[in-house]
């Protein structure tokens, strides 16, 4: 296991050496003076020479990249001239916000698609293999501001029921103290229970508005692998023995399926936390989607280059992970590895 | 707990947070709520000192309420008996004492004037901080000098508690320019304990946090998330603001900000669409203000420099091709003042912006064109700046659409926000949309930046005229000197030429909208066009 951990991650080297040229230079063909911009409305030209002397944009484009690399390798992101702050704190700030809500978005979306994809499965043509389809169409197609702003209309803004969309907690909230960044979990560890339940009533429309734009892939995938595991041999086996449907499809079967659904939910998962920029932009969620977007808006080089490396990072580690989960779901994927 | 009653409990509480409490809050809440002022706007600070580098315009909002300047300006009754900044009549704010000399003023602080951290406000405060302003460079210099406010050496420290400044020329930009935000006075002693040789002027810590004198002070501020504000209970620039507490919250969405507004739950917006504007003032549930921008304008410019608009009869042509009326209703929703269709016989005043005499009138465009060697039209492209994509995109297709019958084909060149000053400073292109207002309301200063010969990045058309320059020089000095009868005409002269010239094509005054609820009073307009918390009051 540990080996094969090693392997990948060293695997995963060279990818990152590339994502750090490429981000380097992407950022540097980008249309746009940093320079001019950060100068000011009313700014001479020397006033602009001025500036990017200080930003060290004057310099060639190789000295510049090592001076990059260089930072880099002291864990020092630069820093973002938009917002001012250093980016790598800005990142461990805005991380865990766009992962707690993420990962909400896809358990309740799991929470759903799975059972109604494995039912339609043990059912198709039946009024719930159509229910699974017309849901998960509608919900791949709504574009995922709109399906957020339709939420904050009804549920905000008619009904009242939600809190106004004002971020991760109510504005007379203060933050509970960092131990992991994830306000559900802080909130608990420090006996909070009012913020707990500010910020689970923030998470809930952000949350859902992800679930349906993601309940589609998992959906169909879980469906679609359990029609093929239900009509291969083993199952007529079992079922021919006499096992109740309940074991043949959940032990037996499901299992069989997982290995696809595991892959689409990893793809999901990344594609949701670099993707949900527009969600985060509806309920002004501190996330870093928003931020990396704002970032290239104003030719900001250093967050975009934080950014793309951190969710490089983050799916070479997801890969990892799913990796090894394979491993634990089948044993047949341990051996050949 | 087993894992079966967790999850019990964790959907039990779901459930409960899904219908929050009815908007009962704790009593200690409530006072809170009445002495908050909770903000949403669409952008938030990038650096809380605006002498940092590249300060963006809601960092200007955070020093006016923070820092205290010598002078500032009093209030006069503006449009719809809206408080409107009086141009010409300051106040002291730092400053007990206003002493005008001949080639110099002397100031006289406050005694009881203390900064956030108890220390008392001195002259070298005062000097060091205006040191600092005409020397970081970019715009803070910037704005120093366009009132002749240059060298540290006009600085002058007479005793702990007089500051003398001294002019470098007769210029009336001077006191003015000492009201504006960028001569805020700075907690000297604590943010040189906080400097280091590679930042003298101790910059990197004033960007985070407030050093100053003023009505509030941040407490905390999260970047591209919130800013919040205390009162500064030991303020002695004003009357004690009603508000204790500032909560400014970045939205980006402007539906929300809209939906937060009408539910009572935000008390105060701007950077708003006209729409909306327009809805709300029309259902009439919020308080809205519409005011228009002091000394700004939102022009069609052409660059001169360059065939076909070199030429002056194509330049009418174009005057006589803009769908003025069409602008005004469809972009802006009547939400600004138009400049534009001015009656034929109405003499030219003393003041700026005032409406130019052009109007829509295709054949008269048509016919000019032809006689300008262009009976066919010719290809051209008009550039805007996408920071401002609201107004500017339609805008610019209504341009287009009615150049087109004139036989002018226009394509449209979408110039992303960080490029768009890059773009003016080289002054390349032919047809394009921008706006300009001046913090300092003079038609002299609109002028010299707008329309002078020395090409400043305003100067976007690039033009030149030797008659020009003489009357905008010469309405300066007039100024300066107090004469009059020769100021009189010179500003006639500058607008009469540049509406005859037209290089370029005033359309409307912008009108800087806010909305707030009903029980928020207060807001005053300044010529920055931020809110001034320290008026303002709730309930």
């Amino acid at each position: 296991m540990l080996t094969m951990i090693g392997k990948r991650l060293m695997f995963a080297i060279p990818s990152l050496i590339g994502v750090v040229i490429v981000t380097f230079l992407l950022t540097r063909a980008l249309p746009g003076d940093p320079a001019a911009y950060f100068a000011g409305p009313a700014a001479t030209k020397e006033a602009v020479e001025q500036i990017r002397k200080k930003l060290g944009l004057d310099r060639p484009l190789i000295e510049q990249f090592f001076r990059y690399t260089n930072d880099l390798a002291h864990g020092d992101f630069g820093n973002s001239l938009t917002t001012g702050q250093p980016v790598a704190a800005e990142l461990r700030n805005r991380l865990p916000a766009s992962a707690e809500l993420t990962l909400l978005g896809l358990l309740v979306s799991i929470a759903i698609a799975i059972p109604l994809g494995v039912l339609a499965a043990t059912r198709p043509g039946s009024w719930i293999d159509h229910l699974c389809r017309v849901t998960t169409t509608a919900g791949v197609s709504l574009p995922v501001f709109f399906t957020g702003l339709v939420l904050v209309y009804i549920f905000y803004f008619q009904l009242g029921w939600s809190p106004a969309p004002l971020g991760r907690l109510d504005v007379f909230y203060s933050a509970p103290p960092t131990v992991t960044g994830f306000y559900l979990i802080d909130t608990l560890i420090a006996r909070d229970f009012e913020a707990f339940r500010s910020a689970l009533s923030q998470l809930i429309l952000p949350a859902t508005t992800l679930a349906i734009f993601s309940l589609a892939p998992i959906a169909r995938m879980t469906r679609a692998s359990m029609l093929a595991v239900l009509s291969s041999d083993f199952v007529r086996t079992a079922r021919a023995s006499g096992l109740s449907p309940g074991t043949v499809i959940v032990t037996y079967a499901f299992r069989n399926a997982m290995l696809p659904v595991i892959t689409t939910l990893s793809m999901v998962f990344s594609f949701l936390l670099g993707a949900n920029v527009l969600v985060e932009k509806v309920f002004a969620w501190p996330g870093i989607g928003s931020y990396a977007v704002e970032a290239l808006i104003s030719s900001d080089f250093a967050p975009v280059q934080g950014f793309v490396l951190t969710m490089a990072v983050m799916y070479v580690l997801l890969n990892l992970v799913i990796d090894i989960l394979y491993g634990v779901i089948d044993p047949r994927v341990r051996l050949e590895g | 707990m087993k894992r079966r009653d967790f999850l019990k409990s964790a959907s039990g509480l779901a459930a409960s947070a899904m219908v929050p409490a009815p908007a009962i809050w704790s009593p200690a809440k409530a006072d809170a709520r009445s002495e908050t002022l909770l903000i949403v706007s669409e952008g938030g600070p990038n650096n809380l000192d605006i002498h940092g580098v590249g300060t963006n315009v809601p960092g200007y909002e955070v020093s006016w309420n923070c820092y205290d300047r010598l002078i500032a300006h009093e209030m006069k009754s503006g449009p719809g008996g809206v408080p409107y900044y009086d141009r010409d009549r300051f106040k002291g704010e730092l400053a007990d004492d206003m002493n005008v000399g001949d080639m110099s003023v002397t100031f006289k602080l406050k005694k009881n004037a203390k900064f956030h951290d108890g220390a008392p406000v001195t002259a070298k405060d005062v000097k060091w901080s205006l040191d600092r302003a005409v020397s970081v460079g970019g715009f803070p210099t910037f704005q120093m000098s366009a009132g002749s406010l240059t060298k540290p050496e006009q600085f002058v420290i007479v005793d702990d508690s007089t500051v003398r400044v001294d002019f470098a020329t007769k210029d009336r930009l001077t006191i003015p320019d000492l009201a504006v935000i960028v001569p805020c006075v700075v907690n000297s002693e604590l943010v040189k304990k906080n400097a280091s040789e590679k930042d003298p002027w101790g910059l990197e810590y004033t960007k985070q946090q407030t050093a100053g004198s003023g009505a509030y002070k941040v407490t905390k501020w999260t970047a591209g998330t919130e800013v919040i504000m205390e009162r500064n209970d030991a303020w002695v620039g004003g009357p004690m603001p009603k508000i204790k507490r500032v909560i400014w919250r970045m939205v980006p969405q402007a539906g929300n900000r809209r939906a937060l507004l009408e539910r009572g739950d935000a008390d105060i917006s701007y950077e708003l669409p006209f729409k909306d504007f327009q809805e709300m003032k029309a259902n009439g549930k919020l308080d809205v203000v519409s005011l228009p921008f002091s000394n700004g304008i939102q022009y069609i410019g052409m660059n001169v420099t360059k065939p076909p608009f070199d030429n002056l009869k194509v330049r009418q042509a174009v005057a006589y091709a803009i769908p003025y009326q069409k602008i005004m209703d469809a972009v802006l929703f009547g939400l600004a003042n138009p400049m534009f269709g001015a009656p034929k016989d109405k003499p030219t005043e003393v003041a700026w912006p005032q409406p130019h005499k052009y109007f829509t009138d295709i054949e008269k465009a048509k016919a000019l064109l032809a006689e300008a060697g262009y009976p066919n039209g010719f290809e051209t492209t008009i550039s805007f700046d996408l920071n401002f994509a609201g107004v500017n995109e339609p805008l610019c297709v209504l341009v287009q659409e009615s150049l087109a019958q004139i036989g002018i084909k226009t394509t449209i060149n979408k110039v992303p926000g960080a490029n768009w000053r890059t773009e003016l400073n080289k002054k390349e292109m032919p047809l394009f949309t921008n706006v300009f207002s001046g913090w300092l309301d003079y038609p002299e200063y609109f002028f010299y930046w707008c329309y002078h010969g020395n090409n400043s990045v305003f100067n976007t058309m690039s033009y030149k005229s030797p008659e020009m320059d003489r009357f905008i020089d010469g309405a300066r000095k007039a100024a300066a000197i107090g004469d009059t009868a020769a100021y009189d005409t010179d500003v006639k002269g500058f607008v009469d030429l540049a509406f005859a010239e037209v290089p370029r094509i005033p359309l409307y005054q912008p009108f800087v909208n806010v909305a707030m609820q009903k029980n928020i009073s207060g807001y005053q307009y300044w010529f920055h066009r931020r809110l001034d918390y320290r008026a303002m009051a709730k309930g």
